[in-house]
């Protein structure tokens, strides 16, 4: 057995959500050395995801107005001094509307990622360990859903309840079920055929203790990948419905409405309005999917790079 | 030969589980969430017998196991019913925008595949250059680019500022609509009839969406040529014509890339639902007439039957499509036998 396979084994023994956050932390100040684009990849992301962060719990800090506020300058004016992304056609300012927006969107995408990665996980262990004929029915429905166009379910659910921060987020969650629900329910297939369980349950482990102690801790990994993926996938679906005009009631700031209603005065010339909520959306996704491949990188080397 | 349809026909009856319960899932969505179609029609207002009425007539009093059963019935028929809203039958506004969302996802799929396949085996071949890093953090960008705003980006470029190309519609003012009554595919009519300046005008309109949807997918096909070419070029046979003295570039780009097209043929099968959901984000941006619009015109009004058919040719589409892939591989990789 070779150190590095200890270690692992090590680590597996002592998990905890403090002891994964340990192993983290090792990786990330031992391994920059050993991978080094990915691991300055990782980091802008991360760097834009904290600021976007930061934006969404403080706007107040950086906003010049208020993002409501239909007297911050000449209606429709291009990006100047006072204005610096310029105005909206009701005289509001474009760049406070962003500040303001990070938070409507930042919530929804990460409130969904969790709701959906609660569910498909639970299930995608459940029907693997189980196996049998609820395994057979669940993956049998969610490989449907799965071949289906996510974001027309998204479309058809968001339609039919109505706008609100609430139900847009139920409707983007519920595309991405079935993607953790693949991606677990294989892992829990390969690894509960490993010796380690086999050995669990010949000292007389519990199914319950067997998932929780055996199983979940080795598919935390590629879990915490397609997390911070799926976050920006979400952050896309979102921006989407609420530029289709299915998301949110109006009064909350939100990007993808914002480019919806600056469209109709792209023709006369006024790109300032919907260039710059479409390019947030863009870095902001971008953040998420750089944080994904670096710790897809950091935790399991054979994940993107063959 | 004979295998291969028997395979065929265990695929065919393989997808209608998959229709049925997407569908069981669109059915059971529509009527468990607040709205339907009488109050869309009517209005909030109406008196409460006009809506006992109008339900009753459209069937939508019954108890919903009884809906869901007779809509079967109809189905098994391959009827799709008609629109609760307009005095139409439900196939006929799909037969009529079908087409349309059609020849807009070939020219996309076209335009993805020129602009994805040739860079990603590019940056395989120069793996971890400078040129690498930058193929692939297009693909990352492309990737996360909402399609509607690329859209609109596209549209400010060529057809606000520099006014060279239509931002809206089909065709322009100049083409009459009764020149394509044949299928309905523009290409195609205007090809039959022989009217070479109605299609090169819609090759025209095309353009613009088109390229949204192969940005969009470009992204996607980039990763997928270059993890297989990377994967490829390691392989016993690139040695030996390595060694042969075969020149480097026919070595990647004949000998590896045609091999490298079964994975990715595989991929194309797959990524059709993202061509759909893309193809329907960029019919809003540039006023398309196809399904998308049609959907979310149908959602609105909460046009039950239409909604429901719009999923089933969609989902059919996708089996048909996954289908047709795994036929060509099958023809396309001798190693495969059914």
């Amino acid at each position: 057995m070779g150190t590095g396979e200890k270690e692992r084994k090590k680590n597996r023994v002592k998990f905890s959500p403090s002891g994964i956050a340990g192993i983290l932390i090792r990786k990330i100040i031992g391994v920059h050395k050993k991978y080094g684009m990915e691991w300055w990849i990782m980091i802008a992301g991360i760097i834009i995801i904290l600021f976007t962060v930061y934006m969404a719990l403080f706007p107040e800090t950086l906003s010049p107005f208020d993002p409501l506020d239909q007297n911050a300058g000449p209606q429709l004016s291009p990006p100047g001094p006072v204005n610096p992304l310029g105005t909206d056609n009701l005289s509001r300012d474009v760049l406070s509307r962003i500040i303001h927006g990070s938070r409507t969107i930042l919530g929804i995408a990460f409130t969904a990622a969790v709701l959906a990665s609660s569910i498909g996980i639970t299930l995608g262990l459940l029907s693997g360990f189980a196996g049998g004929i609820t395994d057979r029915i669940l993956s049998l429905i969610m490989d449907s859903i799965y071949s289906f166009p996510g974001l027309i379910l998204a479309i058809t659910f968001a339609a039919m309840l109505g706008p609100g921060v609430i139900n847009i987020t139920l409707a983007v969650s519920v595309t991405y079920i079935p993607t953790y629900f693949r991606l677990v329910r294989g892992q829990t297939l390969s690894i509960k055929e490993e010796v380690y369980v086999e050995a669990a349950k010949a000292m007389g482990a519990g199914r319950a203790v067997i998932l929780a102690r055996y199983i979940f801790p080795n598919i935390i990994a590629t879990v915490v990948v397609l997390f911070s993926m799926n976050i920006a996938d979400a952050i896309i679906t979102e921006a989407g419905l609420s530029y289709l005009g299915l998301g949110l009631p109006a009064g909350v700031p939100d990007w993808g409405m914002d480019i919806a209603l600056g469209k109709r005065f792209l023709p006369s010339g006024s790109w300032w309005v919907i260039t710059y909520p479409g390019l947030m959306v863009v870095i902001l996704a971008l953040g998420f999917t750089m944080l994904g491949e670096g710790l897809a990188e950091l935790l399991n080397p054979r994940l993107i790079e063959k | 030969m004979k295998h291969v349809l028997k395979y065929i026909i265990t695929r065919v009856i393989l997808t209608i589980p998959m229709v049925f319960i997407l569908l069981t899932f669109v059915f059971i969505i529509l009527r468990i969430m607040p709205g339907d179609p009488v109050s869309a029609m009517l209005g909030a207002h109406a008196p409460e017998y006009v809506i006992q009425e109008k339900k009753e007539a459209l069937g939508l009093n019954k108890p919903v196991y009884i809906q869901y059963v007779e809509y079967l019935a109809q189905l098994a028929r391959f009827d799709f019913g008609e629109s609760m809203i307009f005095k139409q039958k439900v196939s006929s506004p799909i037969i009529e925008k079908l087409p349309a969302t059609i020849e807009l996802g070939i020219f996309g799929m076209l335009f993805s595949l020129v602009i994805g396949i040739p860079p990603g085996a590019f940056a395989a071949r120069k793996r971890r250059s400078l040129p690498d890093f930058g193929i692939r953090l297009y693909g990352n960008i492309v990737w996360c680019i909402p399609v509607y705003w690329l859209g609109l980006m596209l549209q400010l470029v060529f057809g606000i500022w520099l006014d060279i190309f239509p931002i809206a519609g089909r065709t322009g003012t100049k083409v009459f609509p009764s020149l394509f009554e044949r299928t309905g595919f523009y290409l195609i009519d205007t090809l039959i009839t022989g009217n070479i300046t109605a299609f090169l005008d819609v090759l025209y309109h095309i353009f613009l969406p088109a390229l949204t949807l192969g940005i969009y997918l470009s992204g996607v096909y980039i990763r997928l040529t270059r993890a297989n070419m990377i994967d490829i070029l390691k392989s016993d046979f690139i040695l030996a014509a390595r060694a042969r003295g075969i020149p480097e570039n026919k070595i990647v780009y004949n000998y590896a890339l045609k091999n490298a097209f079964i994975p990715i043929l595989t991929m194309m099968g797959l990524q059709f639902a993202l061509l759909i959901g893309g193809a329907i984000l960029t019919e809003t941006t540039f006023s398309w007439p196809g399904m998308g619009r049609l959907l979310l015109e149908r959602i609105y009004s909460r046009d039950y039957p239409t909604i429901q058919g719009i999923i089933v040719v969609f989902a059919l589409g996708i089996s048909m499509i996954s289908l047709i892939v795994d036929i060509i591989y099958a023809l396309v990789d001798p190693r495969i036998k059914y």
